[in-house]
């Protein structure tokens, strides 16, 4: 018999091992591969003899020999096994291979081929990725958990140069290519009427220096009737040789596709990260196993990154401990305190209310002075012009600085499990970040729409006004312009002094203050609002996307140096894989409150009669209509019944019952596994039970033979699967071999 | 075999990326590595096996907690000391590579995570986990009554057929439903 080392030995040292458990199905397929493959071969052979002999496993041997041919079929190298074992394998299936037909062999031969191509198409693209030496740094420094807010970054970026094409290769190209490709332009006529009357706003004269700089800041004067804006793309339609192009239509047609391109991007991002999904109710993220299987990040290679990612696993998984007692503490409460504490988070909640109402009304004061202010003219100092040009921005940058200080104070008070705390506070500053762009776009419209005589005659305050797009991408610029300085600048001006002054200052202040933390959640919601702003900015600035994909380049660098040298990691940390959920989501999130605006800039408002491409028709959206209406009557009434309300009302029947039938779905496998499992722990039962039985048979048998079996009392299988530690009656579990030199 | 020649031969490198998940790159940096490694006398031998100690000086491992049961459960020597040839060494970043599936990660996390090499995950190896993940000094350790509420929540979790130990088929369902997992157990070079 064959010393496997599986097997533990007993305590003198002897093998024992018990011929009919060895032919349990579920203990040949958990053998490791321990020796070489000849001598595994061997064993298997020979427990294959064995199995012949007696008779009764046959059924055994017919599982092992499918479960082989099952393995045959996968590709070699996932098999866990050693290289001398894999090439002995592929030679074996080599060899295999030549016996088949000249058919099954070309196919081979041809998948072989495919495979080898599509394995090093995707090196090279993975060797075009950006950024890859300096994301393997940060990995090698700080873990996986930082690691995920940089891939978003780089994300960002690509979404952002992607977007940019799409408006440059359909809004921008047609235009600029006309005098090459002799095309003939036709121009929205200024037809005479008081609404079609756009006062140029190029300076006259003798420029002073810092006006540019204003211009530049503002993107007023000299930068205004540029391709920046949309009241620049003036044009009706483009005739090319064989072609005319309608810009309109496709100006509208392209804001609808890159908002289309970012959800689906955004949602196919999200679902590879979560192929495998919930099939219990438990808590993904915080589940112990996942924690602790999953809680080593193997590619860390700084010595004090380790010991860092030690402690912090060691504050995590204490303080999930403890959220655990505090969770039964919270199922004990009495019903007075339960009232006490309804009746706290009522009333910390109206605060709450109370703090965003003010904030949004702050933000819409600001910015009607705003507007006022620059509409009256009055130049009187450079920088004072400049802070009532940006005052909205300020204004919402103060409140998105000061809120989550006063949110995370309340959130103490209200007394909830610590990591409903941190995802509440979240959720509260998410929800004051992206509401206050759209109560900026909507103060800005109130304004717009506000003339002196009611009702406006052209559907907008036209001699404030006269290209109102243009105004709001001017506003989305200064937003996305003064972002970037803040990060910047707070970058320079406030970390690096603040690492500094604890390096090299020992007073208690500093050392209350401690180290800058990366805080992943706050520069998450950072980047998340200015994609927000790209996103409703896109449709009356075109090049915003360039910009900010300048912008998202610049921080990268920006953020990298910062985290490299200022910052240690947070105490708390947050995890890879709910960081990807948690971006995606916030991000989502922040896309649905920028189709708003667009949508309602669209289809509700009139579009300015003196400027841009929508000069022909009331509304923007309008040109839809128009073209398809021009379109063949077929293709024209198939259009028209699908954008039907009974096209519409059925199709959302439809999809409710498909909903309904996936949820029904769900529950009824959810119920088929609960069933298994219960089945799967009886089965163990049973098994345990039997096999205990067998061995005080066999002992019994044992010590009636005459045979002279000095081990006949411990003929106990030393059986190594989970069953060798319940044994109890009769069985003894042998200790590892104590010279093993497997043990750590 | 030729391996540890001071260039890989072409015929090698093609059967290496075959049979691993590493890329040709990955390889051939690889291969700079290990022959990094070896002194003088042991670049001449084909099939050099490098001593665990030299092993472990690599900055990937010198910080893992779990660098010498990775040596061990690669090694093919036949004195179990833990030391690697170059194509255990394949297979250790073959395993830890970005492509390699989730049934050949969760195989070998089993057999790291299983200290006693007994083929099953039981209190006392995922006690030495736990002590691994957060330090082995005494101030570092979780409290006894910690700990045993950490492994019963652990075994309540993964143990489906109550036993009270994680065999191979549990482990890799219980991965299998992990996030993290796929981005955390990873090596590259």
């Amino acid at each position: 018999m064959e010393v496997d080392s599986v097997f533990y030995t007993d305590c003198s040292g002897k093998v024992t091992s018990n011929p009919l458990l060895d032919q349990l199905p579920s203990y040949q397929s958990l053998l490791y591969r321990r020796k070489s493959s000849a001598a595994g071969t061997k064993r298997r052979n020979s427990s294959r003899m064995r199995l012949g002999s007696s008779g009764s496993g046959k059924w055994a041997s017919s599982t092992i020999s499918r479960q082989e041919e099952k393995m045959a079929q996968r590709p070699i190298r996932e098999l866990a096994k050693t290289m001398a074992e894999k090439r002995r394998d592929k030679t074996q299936r080599l060899e295999e291979a030549c016996d088949l037909s000249s058919w099954r062999q070309w196919r081979q031969s041809t998948h072989m081929y495919l495979r080898k191509l599509k394995v090093e198409s995707q090196e090279l693209l993975l060797s075009l990725q950006l950024w890859r030496g300096d994301i393997h740094l940060i990995e090698g420094m700080f873990g996986t958990g930082i690691l995920s807010y940089f891939f978003f970054l780089r994300f960002l970026v690509m979404l952002n140069l992607i977007i940019f094409l799409l408006m440059f290769g359909f809004v921008m190209l047609p235009i600029i290519i006309v005098p090459y490709v002799s095309g003939n332009t036709t121009y929205n006529l200024n037809n005479g009427s008081p609404c079609s009357v756009y006062p140029s706003s190029a300076r006259r004269g003798l420029v002073i220096f810092h006006e540019y700089i204003t211009d530049l800041l503002s993107g007023g004067g000299f930068l205004e009737q540029t391709y920046l804006f949309y009241g620049y793309y003036k044009v009706d339609k483009i005739q090319f040789a064989h072609i005319t192009y309608n810009l309109p239509l496709a100006y509208l047609l392209t804001t609808l596709a890159y908002l289309l391109l970012s959800l689906i991007w955004i949602v196919k991002r999200s679902a590879t990260g979560f192929k495998r999904n919930l099939v219990q109710d438990e808590d993904r993220f915080q589940s112990f196993c996942n924690k602790i299987f999953a809680g080593w990040d193997f590619c860390i290679t700084n010595e004090n990154a380790a010991r860092l990612k030690r402690n912090s696993l060691l504050y995590e998984l204490r303080t999930d401990l403890e959220e655990e007692r505090i969770k039964q503490k919270i199922a004990d409460r009495t019903r007075k305190e339960r009232c006490r504490i309804y009746l706290i988070r009522l009333i910390l909640n109206l605060f709450v209310v109370g703090v965003l109402a003010g904030c949004f009304y702050s933000i819409y004061k600001a910015t009607i002075f705003s507007q006022d202010a620059q509409m009256n003219n009055v130049k009187e100092n450079f920088v004072l012009d400049l802070i009532i040009e940006y005052l909205p921005s300020i204004v919402i940058t103060l409140a998105n600085f000061i809120t989550p200080l006063l949110f995370s104070i309340i959130i103490n008070y209200e007394d909830y499990s610590p990591a409903f705390e941190i995802r509440f506070t979240l959720m509260r500053c998410v929800f004051m970040r992206l509401t206050s762009i759209v109560i900026l776009l909507f103060s800005l419209w109130s304004q717009i729409t506000k003339c002196e005589v009611d009702p406006c005659v052209c559907g907008y305050n036209h001699l404030l006004y006269s290209c109102w797009e243009t105004r709001i991408g001017q506003e989305m610029y200064k937003l996305t312009i003064f972002d970037s300085i803040i990060i910047a600048a707070v970058t320079i001006f406030v970390e690096f002094p603040r690492k500094l002054l604890v390096k090299y200052c020992e007073c208690g202040l500093t050392k209350w203050w401690g180290q800058q933390e990366f805080a992943i959640p706050q520069n998450v919601l950072e980047i998340v609002y200015g994609q927000t702003i790209c996103w409703i900015g896109t449709f009356y600035c075109p090049l915003l996307p360039a910009i900010c994909t300048i912008k998202y380049f610049v921080i990268f660098y920006i953020k990298k140096v910062s985290l490299i040298n200022n910052c240690r990691p947070a105490t708390r940390p947050f995890r890879a894989s709910s960081s990807n959920f948690f971006f995606l989501g916030v991000l989502l999130i922040g896309l649905a409150l920028a189709c708003l605006p667009v949508a309602v800039s669209v289809a509700q408002m009139n579009s300015s009669q003196a400027c841009g491409p929508f000069v022909n028709y009331t509304k923007s959206w309008e040109v839809l209509p128009t073209t398809v209406s021009q379109l063949p009557s077929g293709v024209q009434t198939l259009l028209i019944a699908l954008s039907s309300e009974a096209f519409a009302v059925s199709f959302f029947v439809f999809t409710c019952l498909a909903m309904f039938y996936v949820i029904a779905l769900a529950g009824a496998h959810k119920k088929v596994i609960n069933q298994l499992r219960e089945q799967l722990v009886m089965e163990g039962r049973d098994k345990h039970f039997l096999i205990q039985k067998l061995c005080q048979a066999q002992s019994l048998s044992a010590n009636k033979s005459s045979v002279s079996k000095s081990h006949s009392s411990r003929m106990s299988p030393s059986y190594h699967t989970s069953f060798s530690s319940n044994f109890n009656e009769g069985l003894f579990l042998a200790h590892p071999h104590p010279s093993s030199s497997t043990h750590v | 075999m030729g391996t540890t020649a001071s260039k890989l031969g072409k015929d090698l490198l093609s059967e290496y990326q075959e049979l691993t998940f590493l890329t040709k790159q990955e390889i051939l940096c690889a291969h700079k590595r290990f022959t990094e490694l070896l002194t003088k006398d042991e670049k001449d031998l084909p099939n050099a096996r490098v001593p665990m100690e030299r092993i472990l000086t690599l900055p990937e491992l010198k910080s893992n907690p779990f660098r010498e049961r990775i040596c061990h459960v690669f090694s093919t020597s036949e004195d179990k000391d833990g030391s690697l040839t170059f194509e255990d060494f394949l297979d250790l970043l073959s395993a830890f590579s970005d492509s390699a599936t989730l049934e050949i990660k969760s195989h070998y996390a089993f057999r790291i995570f299983d200290f006693d090499d007994d083929g099953t995950l039981d209190r006392g190896d995922l006690e030495k986990l736990v002590n691994c993940l957060t330090g082995e000094t005494d101030d570092t350790r979780l409290t006894p009554e910690e700990m045993r509420q950490l492994i019963s929540n652990i075994l309540e979790e993964s143990d489906i057929d109550k036993d009270g130990t994680v065999n191979l088929s549990e482990f890799q369902h219980v991965i299998s439903r992990s996030p993290d997992f796929v981005s955390s157990f990873k090596i590259v070079l």
